[in-house]
């Protein structure tokens, strides 16, 4: 599994040390845009984001002082092509801070590709009440939007062909070491 | 654990996989959490249809399915034994043949013949959910007590879970023995003999005619409904007798381990087969088993009815 998918087609976008700095700078602009950190809710997509939530939450803690929450919303059940796929998406529990009416939810997965996933976690977070805005960080904005959504804050932007794939690992979901490659097929 | 379910219908456990189980069970868990939301409905099933077809009448199991057809955003229709057309004489497989006519994606069946639902299941293209098939098994049932029973005690395996009753002609007991014992927990059977025959011993699990016995040393007690209505008086000596053998009452609820749960799958004959104090106790997860029962149907309707056909 390891690196056999790092073939000879492969370029390494970010190592451990660049997805750090993207993560602690995120961290910095949402400091500066949002006034009141304690109305924060870092909502991950399952598996990544929610880890990428977490150490978004640790470097404000470390520059702030302050407690931001985090959460998870899972968006398999909120997907719009069920029924379409030969394998369903697992479906894990989502987990917000209610009520979410003075909340900003800021949503935060790891590739921002099409905008469907990230429109369907706005569909389940407006499920659990009305929050006073939703924001949007990923790690890699690859471009090839469906839907009028852009992000807020973006780790890194990489224009991509529609044929190649982002390949995201970090220590803690896939047990490997923080890498982001781009592979062509 | 395996992370793929491709199974199009649910006709019992007995062909599910230990892995497949756990997986129903991780899904019920992200479902039950919709039901704390503002809004408890999700767009997963959005413009399935679900025949729910219950040629036998169950008032509780077709709710809970309705509801958790509605909470995923399907479309519901209900068919009873008396509304439907076999009372006019139409066999089961061409009802099964027009409610596919309509297009129907997934057939919630519960009929008083064990085997139905495999019938169905073979010759219709929707998913077919067995409700319920005679005394064969009860899949949906067995899913949500094995649900309750990690989620009040952490895990399954390793545990001793007697279950009491009318077990002879019992689907629900059927189908918890064989997911229990999937899942690694130890199952004692109590009961007369008429109800409870020592030949359950082949399925892999102990007998025991007394239930002083098996009480003190239970996690769990599942207490199975006397189904006085359809008893036969030849395996069933009375109402009075059973009560004084084999009845929860608060005396013999004593026996019990402090931690042990009392389960039922309802609805209770209040004072037969447990004591009004018993079933609303501290040890009782009898209401837990309602709300889990309705997690564990959207995931069960989520996994067959949401695989491409």
């Amino acid at each position: 599994m390891k690196h056999k998918e790092q073939n000879s087609s492969a370029a390494s976008i970010m190592d451990a040390a660049a997805i750090r700095r993207a993560l602690r700078r995120i961290a910095h602009e949402i400091i500066e845009r949002n006034r009141h950190l304690a109305n924060i809710v870092l909502a991950g997509i399952p598996s990544r984001g929610v880890e990428i939530a977490r150490r978004i939450a640790a470097f404000i803690r470390g520059i702030e002082k302050a407690e931001v929450e985090t959460g998870v919303i899972d968006v398999a059940m909120h997907r719009d092509d069920v029924g379409t796929r030969a394998e369903l998406p697992v479906v894990r529990a989502s987990k917000l801070p209610v009520p979410l009416e003075d909340r900003t939810v800021i949503i935060v997965d790891d590739v921002f590709y099409t905008g469907r996933t990230v429109r369907a976690a706005m569909d389940a977070i407006n499920s659990f009440g009305r929050p006073a805005r939703i924001q949007l960080a990923v790690l890699i904005d690859r471009g090839h939007r469906e839907l009028p959504i852009r992000p807020d804050y973006v780790g890194k932007n990489l224009p991509t062909a529609t044929h190649e794939q982002i390949q995201v690992r970090l220590q803690e979901t896939d047990n490997e070491p923080d890498a982001v490659w781009l592979e062509r097929e | 654990m395996t992370t793929r379910w491709t199974r199009k219908d649910l006709l019992g456990l007995r062909e599910l996989s230990a892995d497949e189980i756990n997986f129903v069970l991780e899904t019920a868990d992200a479902f039950k959490q919709v039901g704390t939301r503002e809004i408890k409905k999700v767009p997963a099933l959005r413009g399935k249809t679900l025949v729910n077809f219950f040629v036998e009448p169950s008032t509780r199991t077709r709710t809970s399915f309705e509801l958790a057809a509605f909470r995923l955003s399907a479309d519901v229709i209900n068919i009873s034994a008396t509304t439907s057309s076999l009372t006019k004489g139409e066999t089961l497989k061409d009802t099964a043949r027009n409610l596919e006519a309509l297009h129907t994606d997934i057939l919630v069946l519960r009929h008083s013949s064990a085997g139905a639902p495999q019938f169905l299941a073979n010759r219709v293209r929707a998913s077919v959910i067995n409700a319920g098939d005679g005394a064969h098994e009860h899949p949906t049932q067995a899913l949500l007590d094995l649900y309750t029973i990690r989620e009040r005690r952490g895990k399954i395996a390793g545990l001793h879970v007697a279950i009491i009753g009318d077990v002879l002609f019992s689907r629900v007991a059927r189908s918890n023995i064989f997911g229990l014992l999937k899942l690694g927990a130890r199952v004692t059977l109590v009961g007369p003999s008429t109800l409870v025959p020592r030949e359950f011993e082949k399925l892999g699990v102990e007998v025991s005619h007394k239930i002083e016995d098996v009480l003190p040393k239970a996690d769990v007690v599942n207490l199975l409904r006397i189904q006085h209505e359809r008893q036969r008086r030849e395996y069933f000596p009375g109402l009075g007798e059973y009560i004084r053998l084999f009845g929860l009452t608060k005396e013999r609820a004593k026996l019990l381990k402090p931690d042990c749960v009392i389960m039922h799958p309802g609805p209770i004959n209040r004072g037969v087969e447990i004591d009004s104090d018993v079933a609303d106790g501290l040890q009782s997860v009898i209401l837990d088993q309602v709300t889990n029962g309705l997690a564990v149907r959207m995931a069960v309707l989520y996994l067959c009815g949401g695989i491409a056909t």
